[in-house]
């Protein structure tokens, strides 16, 4: 079980978070083609090294935040808010 | 048979003072307290304690620990029943009853053991091969039956299990002397230290012997602070270093235990730093018949000799492949047992010894059933020894598991034949022998500073192994050679998969199952991927091992799941009134997580009757219901509408204050997944409710919809459904009902509409009251603080009798609703339904604006006039119920299905069945007879659109 570290409450056992999959995904609007929306609903990178996800600390404060995680290691190299875009390097 | 006691001081580990009786298969036997079952089984002379797994050879006890693999005992009895349980694991006590695994009816003799006779028939692979043809599953039974370890009790297990979580900042696993060094220096230095013993007695293989040094650093590692954890065994490393450990707390098979016990104790131990201080498994050699009773690993030999005082035969000898068994012979002899001579199967130098040597290699067993003698084949030529015990000495492998799980590398020593860390693991380090190292004084020079590093958070020294000397190659063996004697893989089994051309270790240990039993190859993996390499051509280093996977040693369902069991399984959710409820005759069932009233049977009725009745009672006067479980949100904020607005299918930004609207959520898929009603409290503030089972999931979505994707919209959202109960009165005569409970006149049917929502209050109790209608009569849905539920079900209940009003559950509000048409997500609904499958295409038309899954209702499967449609259904014969589930299709299966089922009850008001189906293209089938198939039977029917009562709606208005 990883721990992940909530910009809020600090460093907590994985159990508390949900795991909203791949972070910076933009959603297209109504005027997207099929192949764009398809693409956006269902189309993810799998990659074998660092991945930017979304997590939420739902059995704690609740809010949402941006995770950078080597898939390999577990290591997490960066943790930044919802808003942020992703920081170089990943 | 040859097993007998030594003197005193030999037997560290036992109380002769103090005797212990037991049963093993049906038969009594004498131990001393102290004992394992191994070691008194073996004093009494019993040598044969088990049958092999796939040939039914017989076994006897070959190793001292965790490491057995034959040795394997089903002990207790009813609910306290353990099957598998190690021999060389499990303690003696007073009343003790075991019985041998595998054998029936004992080891002595095995009905089973025909398949002996047939073990040319049974090569590795033998199940992939031979029973492809016809099928698998026509064999696997009796396969099964055969194959079974053990057998398990069926009752509920009585006894307690607990987890307990711990966060030291340095985790010593191992006792031995290199973890109690690493501990204590860790403690001294200042780190929080636990330390983990796999026994109850602290110092490891020194634990069984005089040895003051030893003591020495058992009694420092108290005097340090470390807090000691014994009898448990760390069964895993997981993610971010996560140790998971097993305790033991009441050994298997204790008689006279009281009725429930604090049975084992699971660890999670989340350190800083974690040494690994797992020490190392002897190594078997190979030869033929290696597996008759009374050949065993000399390691073994020497812990029964030292902690329990028993001599495991007369008369040994000893092969060897390792400079340790040197060592090994010597200290046999210092406890008095012969040991006729030691046979080198290395090429030289050998080591000095007073021990007689031969230089050679084992040509055979003798004795049938148990060891009588060895023939070595030696440069002159064959030489028989007589003797009642064969050791095996093969040198090491190190425990490389911890190391390994944590995500360490390993590197092969071409000299000693084992795979030691290459470097350390991502926060775990390992000392001794799981290291490599064997020399005692840098073993402990080494554990000392390692444990100092880590507590002071500094790189820890590089370990220097020296593998315990020289090991020969592995040779093939010819004969029935075990590598790996729980499974039954021999020699010759290995290199049948190395000429069908399996390279990849993995696949290896898959086709031959070698390590794949309870002892997970602790004793032959290492010798299987040796001969691998051998018979393959490539160095042991490129053959690889494979993954070393958690558990480590097994680990019991009970301590997995401690205290979730039960009650506490899965914890219920009761309704506030709930007492009420019950002293008013309710009759419960579990929906999602609530306990809920499903009906009130009077007396004489069945759940039937008595929801056929209470339905009725709504349709003709009133009913009272208890809806508080219904899913309830606030959603608060400047911009709330337009929030909600982008949530639902519908509008709802122009909802006046005190109105309310039905509205449907999508996933971005388009899919149905859940709906409600939404009631504007305010500009700011708005009222949803959700389904009961769908609140926390839509919550959650709102949140990640806010939080993610528009951040810039300033709302809240609060679930507040535990906070408001909810009293539903429904019926033509629902508001006569509540106007003589006492309600505001300003709340009649003439004052408010259908679709709104009125603050109110009763003697000082606010209320919050939704006019809306899950039955399709005139309905109030008074919501009040949750502490006044049972006051305002009493206080309205008493009013009953004026009005003929009835309670009612969620069974006759289950036919309410499907005698209206109103569709159930998840029930009415699957993953593939969209608004306009369930009639309310004209809904998204009206919209012009973006909303989540929108996108998705414009792709071409959308617009297909062919997908499934939520349409009524009435059986052609009217008394007839159409089964949930019934498939429509074009004639009996096999027949492609063209929908089915969802909803179906009896109608009291219609006194005919109802039904609600998904159908393809079902509404341009209106008036179409077909028919619905259910187990074999047929049932004819008519498509019709609902609603099947009331189409108007003039129910609704009061
Ligand atoms: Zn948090």
């Amino acid at each position: 079980m990883m721990q992940l570290p909530c910009p809020w409450c600090g460093v907590r056992d994985e159990s508390e978070f949900v795991c909203g999959g791949a972070s910076h995904i933009v959603r297209p609007g109504l005027s997207a083609s099929d192949a764009e929306w398809g693409s956006y609903l269902f189309f993810r990178d799998n990659p074998k090294g660092p991945l930017r996800e979304r997590w939420r600390h739902a059995y704690g404060c609740g809010q949402w935040f941006n995770l950078m995680r080597d898939t390999l290691t577990h290591q997490v190299l960066s943790v930044y808010p919802m808003a942020e875009p992703p920081p170089a390097g990943g | 048979m040859p097993g007998y006691r030594l003197p005193a001081p030999a037997g560290q580990c036992i109380d002769r003072q103090q005797r212990v009786g037991f049963t093993f298969n049906g038969r009594a036997y004498q131990g001393y307290a102290g004992d394992t079952l191994a070691a008194a089984l073996l004093a009494n002379g019993v040598h044969r304690v088990a049958r092999s797994f796939k040939l039914h050879r017989p076994r006897g006890v070959w190793g001292c620990g965790l490491e057995e693999p034959c040795a394997l005992v089903d002990v207790g009895s009813g609910p306290r029943r353990t099957p598998n349980v190690r021999a060389t694991l499990l303690p003696i006590s007073e009343g003790l009853s075991v019985r041998s695994v595998n054998c029936w009816p004992g080891p002595e003799f095995d009905v089973g053991a025909v398949s002996g006779w047939l073990a040319p028939l049974l090569p590795a692979g033998f199940y992939y091969k031979t029973f492809m043809w016809p099928s698998w599953r026509a064999f696997e039974p009796t396969i099964r039956r055969m194959a079974g370890f053990g057998r398990i009790g069926t009752e509920p297990d009585p006894d307690h299990y607990e987890e307990i979580a711990l966060q030291p900042d340095v985790l010593v696993v191992g006792a031995g002397i290199a973890g109690l060094a690493a501990a204590a220096a860790a403690a001294r230095a200042g780190a929080r230290t636990v330390l983990l013993g796999a026994s109850a007695r602290l110092g490891g293989q020194c634990a069984w012997q005089e040895d003051a040094e030893a003591a020495g650093l058992a009694a420092a590692v108290r005097a340090a602070g470390v807090r000691i954890l014994t009898r448990t065994t760390a069964f895993g490393v997981y993610d971010h270093a996560l140790v998971c450990a097993h305790e033991t707390v009441t050994a298997d098979g204790a008689a006279q235990l009281p009725a429930c016990v604090l049975r084992e104790r699971l660890w999670k131990i989340r350190a800083r730093a974690v040494i690994a201080a797992t020490g190392a498994f002897e190594r078997p050699v190979l030869f033929a018949d290696n597996d008759r009773p009374g050949v065993m690993l000399a390691s073994a030999a020497l812990k029964f000799a030292g902690a329990y005082g028993v001599a495991c035969g007369r008369r040994a000898v000893m092969i060897a492949n390792s400079d340790a068994a040197y060592a090994q012979a010597a200290r046999l002899r210092a406890h008095g047992i012969e040991v006729a001579a030691l046979v080198d199967v290395r090429p030289g130098p050998h080591p000095p010894t007073e021990v007689p040597r031969l230089l050679g290699e084992v040509h055979a067993v003798h004795g049938a059933r148990a060891v009588a003698g060895v023939s070595v084949r030696t440069g002159a030529g064959l030489r028989h020894l007589a003797c009642d015990l064969l050791l095996s000495s093969g040198g090491f492998a190190p425990a490389v598991h911890l190391h390994s799980q944590a995500g360490g590398r390993l590197r092969f020593l071409e000299e000693s034949a084992m795979f030691v860390p290459d470097g350390p693991a991502p926060s775990l380090v390992s000392v001794g022998a799981c290291a490599g190292m064997f020399g005692r004084e840098a073993v402990l020079a080494h554990a000392r500073a390692v444990g100092e590093a880590l507590a002071r958070e500094c790189p820890a020294p590089a370990a220097a192994p020296d593998g315990c000397g020289r090991s020969a190659p592995l040779r093939p063996v010819a004969g029935k050679a075990f590598v790996d004697l729980q499974n039954d893989v021999t020699s010759a089994d290995v290199a049948l998969a190395a000429r069908e051309n399996y390279r990849s270790v993995e696949h290896l240990k898959r086709y031959t199952t070698t390590g794949m039993g309870t002892d997970q190859g602790k004793t032959s993996n290492l010798n299987a991927l040796l001969l691998m390499a051998q018979l393959t051509g490539q160095p042991a280093a490129a053959v690889g091992t494979t993954r070393f996977r958690p558990p480590f040693a097994p680990v019991s369902f009970g301590a997995l799941a401690g205290r979730r069991v039960g009650a506490l399984y899965r914890p219920l959710r009761r309704l506030p009134a709930h007492a009420w409820h019950e002293s008013h005759g309710a009759q419960f069932e579990i929906f999602g997580d609530w306990v809920r009233p499903v009906a009130y049977p009077q007396a004489g009725e069945d759940l039937n009757a008595a929801a056929q009745r209470e339905a009725l009672a709504v349709r003709r006067q009133a009913g009272l219901f208890d809806g508080s479980p219904l899913g309830k949100l606030e959603v608060y904020g400047p911009d709330a509408a337009e929030f909600l607005d982008l949530m639902y299918v519908g509008t709802l930004s122009n909802l006046g204050i005190g109105q309310a609207r039905y509205g449907l959520l999508l996933n971005e898929n388009g899919t149905l997944v859940d709906d409600g009603i939404v009631a504007r409290l305010s500009a700011r503030r708005f009222w949803v409710n959700t389904t009961t089972a769908g609140v926390e999931r839509t919550a959650a979505a709102f949140e990640e919809w806010l939080q993610c994707e528009y951040p810039h919209l300033r709302v809240l959202i609060t679930p507040v459904t535990a906070r408001w109960a909810n009293l539903t009165v429904a019926g033509p005569r629902a508001w006569d009902w509540l106007a003589a409970a006492g309600l505001d006149g300003a709340l009649a049917p003439g004052r408010t509409r259908h679709m709104s929502l009125t603050d109110s209050a009763l003697d000082g109790v606010p209320l919050r009251v939704l006019r809306a209608s899950f039955s399709g009569e005139l309905g109030y849905e008074i919501n009040l603080p949750a502490e006044r539920a049972a006051w305002l079900f009493e206080r309205v209940w008493a009013h009953a009798a004026a009005v003929r009003g009835s309670l009612y559950g969620i069974e006759a509000l289950q036919i309410l609703r499907t005698e209206k048409g109103y569709l159930h997500i998840g029930t009415d609904t699957d993953g593939t339904t969209q608004p306009q499958d369930v009639g309310f295409a004209r809904g998204v038309a009206r919209k012009a604006a973006d909303f989540v899954g929108r996108r998705s209702l414009l792709r071409p499967a959308a617009q297909d006039p062919e997908r499934l449609q939520l349409v009524g259904l009435l059986g052609v014969d009217p008394t007839q119920v159409l089964p949930v589930g019934a498939h429509i299709a074009p004639g009996p299966a096999p027949a492609v299905s063209e929908g089915h089922v969802t909803s179906s009850y009896r109608s009291p008001e219609l006194g005919r069945g109802v039904a609600l189906a998904l159908l393809k293209a079902g509404t341009r089938r209106s008036g179409e007879r077909l028919t619905a198939y259910h187990l074999g039977r047929a049932f004819a029917a008519e498509v019709v659109m609902p609603p099947f009562i009331d189409p108007t709606g003039a129910r609704l208005h009061g």
